[in-house]
């Protein structure tokens, strides 16, 4: 049995259904991230865990205990908040010590615990100011030290870097990724960021419309995306995405998976610019963005169909003389094609 | 013309201030006169104080009588009101629905309704349950009369507190009493304190419900001074000196809260 179990886990808003029978196991120490776009349900399929909000159908357990109906102050978790939500009226060592004094745990071992949190955090200097006096990056490790000092069954993250600036996301998240490494806590967290989701996630959960699009390992789901959701969902710039029917020239190219009628899926990396006249399709350049260890290019390819082009984006390492108008081959090694169905489903590829 | 503005605005405040304190200080002078001096036309500005209204009014009738009983229904009011408003406030505030606003809207509805409208059904409730002239009629009456505009007030406080910092209580391990004693009291004490000082007031002052359900027993000192107003005889010394005890207490316990009254705790803590 694993350490967190959703059963079938339901939420209904009215007559929306806004989680549709999540069915997911956690084990101990696990990092999983729950990714998706805005309004997917990620956030309420937290909140679910947490307890804050109702689970309408379905069980959830953890540690071999049914907490499906149990208030969230008896569930043992511990969350960070998007909004820090530290306790304003009280100092960074009280409100980290909160919930242990709720507890009543001895005075000695709350200084204690407290004393190395704060060390972990670098927030040592910082124990008798209000949560008013700090900035936001130090409220956020505030939040985190809150969590940390419970040593709950599970720390439950909720978009906690998105009120950071850019700098200090980047950094926080890697601090995350340390936290994680040296507690080995079992941990579940929620982005809309797919890069937060990849770099500290042991497994990524992809939801759609209160739904699993795929669940694995971030290279499995890059690698190997279940459907067209899932692969340009992970991924920037996005999968290129073709439709058989628009460029033949590309169906034609594999050969024995020619009978394919959907989409064929390509990422930039693997899309390669040439000279001009040389190459499986020829194109004009659209936009050229720089960005000094990569370079985006945008071409555009006829194609037959309404709307006249495709546009397809290619990465490269080497920076480029293009210019916008400037003629250009393309090519792509048919090795790194993904295939869908009309429905948007992953196709395996036939022997070429 | 900044300067000129600001000499007028100061010039409009101070009469403001000054014909809303005229009365009381009209009221403060009559009390120290005698009754001739009291009535006589023009009124007179400069006279021998005298303290024989205030004797009067000790003898004729036992102010601390009327005091205690002003004390015991108004803190009991109060206290009630505050039981039973502040988790009302909670549950709106913090568990909100569509119709949150138009329960919200139908409390403050029934302070529009003339006091009057209700008199006779809440007498005869009074009277059937053997309530007349006593403590507990007023003390339910105060509170009911009161209650709306607690919960409002209260509302308005609760809602400030950001919701998610009580979800971050409860994760924390806190019930429904964690919660509200180590967040909400704390983060909303000056909106818990004011609430109660004006009801502590209102309750005070009130006049309508104790003049028509209490009489020698359970009557406030709001009876007090209705006693000393006759058709016939001189009574305005006697008046206005029974009207200053009255609101004595209650003015040196707002010259000292005034700052409770005023504060609104704000706390820029939560981005």
């Amino acid at each position: 049995m694993s350490f967190l179990e959703l059963k079938g886990v339901e939420k209904l808003f009215g007559s929306h259904r806004a989680i549709k029978g999540i069915d997911l196991a956690v084990e101990k120490g696990e990092f999983v991230v729950f990714v998706g776009p805005s309004g997917c349900g990620k956030s309420t399929l937290l909140r679910m865990i947490a307890g804050l909000t109702d689970i309408d159908a379905g069980a959830l357990r953890l540690d071999g205990r049914d907490i499906t109906r149990l208030a969230s102050s008896k569930r043992d978790l511990a969350m960070v908040f998007q909004s820090y939500a530290l306790y304003p009226h009280m100092s960074v060592a009280d409100n980290m010590s909160f919930a242990l004094r709720l507890a009543n745990v001895d005075k000695a071992v709350i200084r204690d615990k407290v004393g190395r949190a704060a060390e972990i955090l670098n927030l040592t200097q910082y124990l008798q100011r209000t949560p008013r006096e700090l900035s936001g990056g130090q409220r956020q490790r505030v939040a985190i030290g809150r969590a940390i000092v419970r040593a709950p069954k599970v720390f439950l993250f909720d978009e906690p870097l998105s009120n950071l600036d850019a700098a200090l996301r980047g950094q926080t998240r890697v601090e995350i990724a340390k936290l994680h490494r040296e507690l080995g806590a079992t941990t579940i967290y929620v982005t809309h960021d797919q890069v937060e989701a990849m770099t500290l996630a042991d497994r990524v959960v992809v939801l759609r419309d209160g739904a699993i699009e795929q669940v694995g390992s971030p290279l499995e789901l890059y690698d190997r995306p279940a459907n067209r959701f899932v692969a340009q969902f992970i991924g920037t710039p996005q999968m290129n995405m073709i439709d058989t029917a628009a460029l033949p020239a590309l169906r034609d190219a594999v050969g024995a998976a020619a009978s394919t009628d959907g989409f064929i899926g390509v990422r930039p990396e693997n899309v390669i610019v040439r000279a001009a006249g040389s190459g499986r399709l020829a194109g004009q350049v659209e936009l050229v963005e720089s960005l000094g260890a990569d370079t985006l290019i945008y071409a555009n390819v006829t194609a037959q169909g309404e709307s006249g082009s495709v546009q397809l984006v290619a990465r490269q390492n080497e920076r480029t003389p293009l210019h916008p108008g400037d003629a250009v081959g393309l090519d792509i090694a048919p090795e790194s094609f993904h295939f869908f169905d009309r429905q948007g489903h992953t196709v395996a590829i036939q022997a070429r | 013309m900044k300067h000129l503005a600001l000499v007028v605005r100061t010039l409009a405040a101070w009469l403001v201030t000054l014909l809303i304190v005229f009365p009381l200080i009209w009221l403060v002078l009559t009390s120290f006169k005698s009754e001739l001096q009291a009535i006589s036309v023009p009124p007179q500005l400069f006279f021998t104080p005298t303290l024989e209204s205030y004797v009067e009014v000790n003898t004729r009738s036992d102010y601390l009588h009327y005091a205690s009983n002003s004390l015991i229904t108004s803190l009991l009011s109060t206290v009630l009101g505050l039981a039973i408003a502040a988790p009302a406030a909670y549950s709106m505030a913090f568990f909100r629905t569509r119709r949150t606003r138009d329960i919200l809207m139908w409390m403050l509805s029934t302070k529009m309704m003339p006091a009057v409208g209700a008199l006779v059904p809440v007498y005869v409730v009074a009277q059937t349950a053997g309530l007349l002239d006593s403590l507990t009629a007023l003390i339910i009456v105060f509170t009911l009369s009161n209650l709306p505009i607690m919960v409002w007030m209260l509302f308005s406080g609760f809602k400030e507190i950001p919701p998610d910092i009580l979800e971050a209580a409860r994760m924390d391990g806190a019930g429904i009493w964690g919660e509200f004693a180590h967040v909400i009291r704390p983060l909303a004490m000056g909106t818990l304190a004011s609430t109660g000082l004006l009801c502590l007031v209102l309750s005070w002052n009130e006049a309508f419900w104790a003049l028509n359900l209490s009489s020698a027993k359970a009557g406030t000192l709001a009876t007090l001074i209705a006693s000393y107003s006759s058709p016939e005889g001189l009574f305005w010394a006697k008046l206005s000196a029974a009207s200053l005890m009255a609101i004595a207490p209650i003015v040196v316990l707002g010259w000292f809260s005034q700052k409770q009254l005023v504060q609104g705790l704000t706390f820029g803590a939560v981005k």
